[in-house]
């Protein structure tokens, strides 16, 4: 990993992103292999690594029973601040991270997006080297994913290293300069999100149309672009496999000179599921239809 | 919607971060911790700490007074040094729970990763638990007197036995420790743990004199440790506590905390909380 980066971690439930996580935070010792933080032996050197990191784990690590800014003055204290600085420190991040209405409010009160914020926000009390945030936004909802978003993008800005870890690969692809995508405690590809998404291939275009015109829309696209077309349970809708959004843009300007009556349509990302049968099984593409 | 509006590129204090938390820092700021969570829950804290003594000892006064003593103003002299402990010893229960609470919730794995001295998670609310024991004595005592209770070893003795309570009360919340520490749940602790107290409690001398029971149960009444305890309470109370009554009363705690201790500690710092 590179110094001021993010770097994600891909992958479905159970591929082993959190154990890696927990090892590299010196919460798990491996059972074999080393891994170095700053040149620094995760084992061997726990304290001075626990020094350079800060975890923000898959769930909230706050106290319930404290109100938002006594959280963060519990841990500026333990980081050695001074109960006057320890106050001044938290008042400062609750007032960035957007938490000023709720900051004696006890946590228990907290919606799930607040939670992550003040979990983020009690992270950087003291500047890391590296900061570890495993599925930072895994069951909140699009707004406050957003809002995560900006205050990891905010990290990043401050020349933060961060470890993600996701099970999206939109998030990953918003916010990453590097991504692994790992599965059962394996890496099966490395790259940035551009190399990874090309390889992977394809984004899907899907477009619903007034009448059924399926044979003719195969027909026009096979002869035009040569792309192949698949018919979704619904009759009226049909998806092609494109590989730049550009193609996607003259496929449905020929639709329409065709004069075929488009409803609507989308464009969407590979899934992660795609990009899992897409790197793990070859013959993807046939599987599919 | 901007979320960090106010923040550009770098906050102010990272530029002066403190050297590095002394073991002692980070005991008070666990402690403050403890504080502060009290304070939260101000009302529950009371309830249990102030009224639950008084209403024990009302209970067991005027339930069993007048078949156990003749009356319950004769019988109160005998009660009050056991009740105080059977007052104290249910709340060291919560030590574990708290802990089972911090492991759960996911702190614990911050804590375990922040460079300060790891024990200091454990000792600090033991510590600020102190308070809340010292509490619930003085309401079970200042009811006491009220109901007729005389300490013969006057303020001395009395002073000698509440502390002597509380060092009692910290080396016995190792054990709800222990609990905590290996719990899955902070409700597993909770049962547990009043599941290994009652027993510990009423087959002790605290409500009855053990001179009292067949011989065979006397054996047992006499060897439970919260039966030896009592016995040095009632001793330092009334003023006529014998060297060996005080120095079993101090073994069984140190025995307590020398086993219990090391053992909650190494289970914390070995711990890994697998989401």
């Amino acid at each position: 990993m590179n110094k001021g980066e993010l770097h994600a971690l891909l992958g479905p439930n159970g591929a082993g992103k959190t154990t890696i996580i927990h090892m590299l935070s010196t919460l798990l010792k491996p059972d074999e292999g080393t891994a170095f933080i700053g040149g620094m032996d995760v084992v061997k050197n726990a304290k001075d690594v626990r020094k350079r990191i800060s975890l923000t784990g898959q769930f909230a690590a706050l106290d319930e029973g404290l109100s938002g800014l006594q959280n963060l003055m519990l841990i500026a204290k333990l980081h050695g601040y001074s109960n006057k600085q320890a106050r001044l420190i938290a008042h400062e991040l609750i007032q960035s991270f957007d938490l000023l209405d709720a900051k004696n409010r006890m946590v228990v009160n907290y919606s799930g997006g607040m939670r992550r914020r003040l979990d983020i926000a009690a992270s950087i009390v003291r500047q890391p080297d590296l900061i570890f945030l495993d599925e930072p936004t895994t069951g909140l909802d699009p707004q406050s994913r957003i809002q995560v978003w900006e205050v990891i993008r905010m990290l990043l800005k401050m020349n933060t290293t961060v470890l993600l870890t996701t099970q999206y690969l939109e998030e990953a692809d918003q916010l990453a300069d590097r991504i692994t995508v790992i599965d059962k405690g394996a890496i099966i590809a490395e790259g940035t999100p551009n190399q990874l998404k090309t390889s992977i291939g394809k984004k899907t275009l899907s477009i619903r149309t007034r009448h059924c015109e399926y044979k003719r829309i195969r027909g026009i696209l096979a002869r035009q672009h040569a792309l192949n077309v698949f018919q979704d349970e619904d009759p009226l809708v049909f998806r092609i496999p494109v590989t730049q959004s550009r193609l996607a843009n003259d496929v449905i300007h020929t639709l329409l000179k065709n004069d075929i009556s488009i409803e609507g349509f989308t464009l969407d990302e590979p899934s992660l599921d795609e990009v899992f049968l897409a790197l793990t099984d070859a013959t993807y593409g046939e599987a599919k239809k | 919607m901007n979320v960090t509006k106010n923040v550009n590129g770098s906050l102010d204090f990272w530029n002066s971060p403190p050297k590095s938390t002394s073991a002692l820092k980070a005991i008070s700021t666990f402690m403050w911790r403890a504080a502060q969570n009290t304070k939260n829950n101000l009302a529950g804290y009371v309830m249990e700490a102030v009224l639950s003594p008084v209403i024990t000892l009302l209970i067991f006064s005027f339930l069993f007074g007048g078949a156990i003593a003749g009356s319950t103003h004769e019988y109160i002299q005998f009660l009050l040094p056991g009740i105080l402990i059977l007052t104290v010893v249910p709340l060291t229960v919560y030590s574990g729970t708290s802990l089972c609470l911090d492991i759960t919730k996911g702190v614990f794995n911050r804590f375990r990763t922040m460079p300060f001295w790891q024990p200091a998670a454990i000792l600090g609310p033991l510590i600020t638990d102190g308070i809340r024991y010292t509490i619930a004595l003085l309401s079970a005592l200042a009811t006491g007197l009220l109901l007729g209770f005389r300490p013969e070893g006057g303020v001395l003795g009395t002073v000698l036995a509440i502390l002597f309570i509380i060092f009692f009360a910290f080396s016995v919340s190792w054990i709800f420790s222990t609990i905590g520490v290996l719990a899955k749940r902070p409700e597993t602790v909770s049962g547990t743990s009043m599941m290994l107290i009652y027993p510990f409690l009423f087959a002790s001398n605290i409500l009855v004199d053990s001179a009292t029971m067949p011989k065979w149960i006397q054996i047992i009444v006499d060897l439970n440790p919260i039966s030896m305890v009592t016995v040095t309470v009632r001793g330092l109370i009334s003023g006529a506590a014998t060297i060996s009554e005080i120095s079993a009363g101090i073994a069984i705690c140190v025995l307590f905390i020398i086993i219990f201790a090391p053992i909650t500690v190494y289970l914390y710092l070995s711990k890994n909380n697998k989401a």
